[in-house]
């Protein structure tokens, strides 16, 4: 089985964003960048179905300017076998993004794409369900419990209020939650291997795809903010308050 | 302009997302249609039939539809979309699921999670969880959206009496088999959706602890959440994480015990509308969000909260 991660390039999650005041975006230049995090996930339980004699190959792909070799090769320090690198700009839309992995689906045939659920960027959770659609193959999206049985992913998803078991044919689509493992860190000789290890280049012309914008970002601002309140003395104060004033506890 | 809108459902009736979604649309000013896709969609087509300014109602019904799988609702709305310029959906797990399917079919990028509208093209949606929110103009012929719910109020079902009628559900895809339901029922209301939550963090200290948490929350019918500290320190598993990475909540009331209040966290809960919090550190970046704070020790705050709330419980029948 050969599977397919794709993994973005974002602001770390850690990091405290700022909005241009030019309302322009938010900062990315000096601003610490990692892999998204529910890529990593993605990432993870790949190696492992590598680890465990599931899967004969992992290739992470990411879709950006050079910039996105650095996540590459963390992908390649965490295990996966080769890293495609497809140059294009930092901010193409879902639809684009789900268009090239088809494209390169078509050249690769995996038989399993693994994603994260969204980016915590855009916050979109699109792209994986969108090439689902494209390749014709059936989903299972926000997984947190994953195996492999009779040449099927059985997959468990996260829902509003549960959980769904889906058995998914492949090829198939898995986008995955928080839940599903803790990624590894990768080791040191690891990662010296990672900078020599070669990376696979492709532009997006090679795989016939046009990066159109069809949702333009008109402005970026900041929410508006909370201001601080009171302070009380006691738990019953507080009690007080709640019921009495803000009237949102019975 | 005419719009359609996913009535999503949830044990036969017809979801607040949903409802969430209609408010949304009656924005963009134009006659709303509703499809139901289902095992059995009398139910919940009766009740989006008579919610004021409904035009039609169409009803797919098959077995096949009966957990609303991707694959097959996707089918049911492009089998409608040439007849409409906006589609939407609530932006709930379902919506999530489905319409990115339908967008790329009918090869529109699809605008996610919107909170406002601004115009027929050009809506706002919160980013990077919530610490930016970006207005964006869609260049599309068509529109497919998905609408936060927590954003817009839901409508009430009266005054309304659109027609229902059935289209072709068309056939399972076979690509997905459904295996079976976990809902996580009994443990209290459901973590996105509850009027309040109570959540802890690192301060709450251990694992026994958090029972505690829990005993108040039962009284106040309220969920229970945590931060990542909490989940990363073990007191508790990770699908009560509420934050960034884990549940995105806007309760009427939050009350944070024991949260420093990191930013992964405040991106999860603070378009709460009123947040409470008590920690022993008059410093925590928490307070600076919070509509009332306590400088306390916790677990005698929560004992001393428990105390008073099982002498004077909720008034049966009321709620926050």
């Amino acid at each position: 089985m050969k599977v397919l991660v794709a993994v973005k390039r974002v602001v770390d999650a850690y990091v405290k964003i700022r909005v241009a005041s030019d309302g322009s975006g938010v900062e990315t230049a000096n601003t610490k960048m990692s892999m998204n995090p529910f890529d990593e996930i993605a990432l993870e339980a790949a190696i492992r179905l590598v680890e465990s004699g599931q899967a004969s190959e992992v290739i992470a792909v990411s879709i950006g300017p050079d910039a996105v070799q650095e996540q590459l090769r963390t992908a390649l320090a965490m295990g996966a076998q080769r890293a495609i690198h497809i140059d294009a700009s930092a901010d193409l839309e879902p639809l684009t993004v789900a268009k090239t992995l088809q494209a390169l689906c078509a050249r690769e045939t995996p038989d399993l794409v693994i994603l994260g659920k969204q980016a915590i960027d855009d916050d979109s959770n699109q792209t994986g369900q969108m090439l689902g659609a494209l390749q014709g193959w059936g989903q299972a999206t926000s997984v947190s419990a994953l195996e492999f049985t009779q040449g099927k992913a059985v997959a468990t998803r996260e829902i509003d209020g549960g959980l769904e078991r889906l058995a998914v044919t492949l090829p198939g689509i898995i986008s995955v939650d928080l839940r599903l493992n803790d990624p590894r860190h990768p080791k040191l000789p690891d990662i010296m291997k990672a900078k020599r290890a070669p990376i696979e280049a492709l532009t997006l012309s090679d795989l016939g795809i046009t990066a159109n914008q069809r949702l333009e970002v008109l402005e970026v601002r900041e929410p508006p903010t909370r201001t601080p309140g009171v302070r009380v003395d006691s738990v019953s104060e507080l009690i007080e308050k709640l019921r009495n004033e803000a009237g949102v506890m019975p | 302009m005419s719009i359609l809108i996913y009535a999503e459902h949830d044990a036969g009736q017809l979801s607040s997302a949903t409802r969430s979604a209609i408010t949304c649309a009656q924005a963009l000013d134009g006659p709303i249609d509703m499809v139901v896709c289902a095992s059995d969609c009398a139910s919940v087509a009766t009740e989006a039939a008579q919610i004021a300014g409904i035009r039609q109602v169409f009803t797919a019904q098959a077995n096949h539809l009966a957990t609303q799988p991707p694959e097959g609702v996707a089918w049911v709305l492009e089998s409608l979309a040439a007849n409409y310029d906006y589609v939407l959906a609530g932006a709930t797990s379902h919506g999530k699921n489905i319409f990115p399917r339908l967008a790329a079919r009918l090869d529109v990028q699809q605008i996610s999670d919107i909170s406002g509208v601004i115009d027929a093209q050009t809506f706002v949606r919160p980013i990077y969880a919530g610490n930016a929110l970006a207005t964006v103009r869609s260049h599309d012929a068509q529109r497919v959206i998905t609408v936060r719910a927590t954003a817009f109020e839901p409508i009430a079902t009266g005054g309304g009496d659109a027609s229902i009628s059935p289209i072709e559900p068309g056939s399972d895809s076979a690509l997905v088999e459904h295996l079976g339901m976990q809902l996580s029922g009994g443990e209290g209301p459901e973590l996105t959706t509850a009027d309040i939550v109570i959540s802890g963090g690192r301060g709450v200290g251990s694992q026994e602890n958090f029972a505690l948490v829990k005993r108040v929350a039962d009284r106040l019918s309220a969920a229970v959440g945590a931060s990542r500290a909490a989940v990363d320190a073990g007191y508790i598993t990770n699908d009560y994480q509420v934050g960034q990475t884990g549940k995105m909540v806007a309760p009427k009331l939050y009350l944070a015990v024991g949260i420093s209040g990191a930013i992964q966290h405040m991106a999860g809960m603070r378009e709460s509308q009123v947040i409470a919090a008590i920690n022993t550190d008059p410093e925590a970046p928490i307070f600076e969000v919070a509509d009332y704070g306590l400088v306390q020790d916790l677990m005698g705050a929560l004992q001393e909260l428990d105390g008073i709330l099982a002498e004077s419980p909720t008034p049966i029948g009321e709620s926050a």
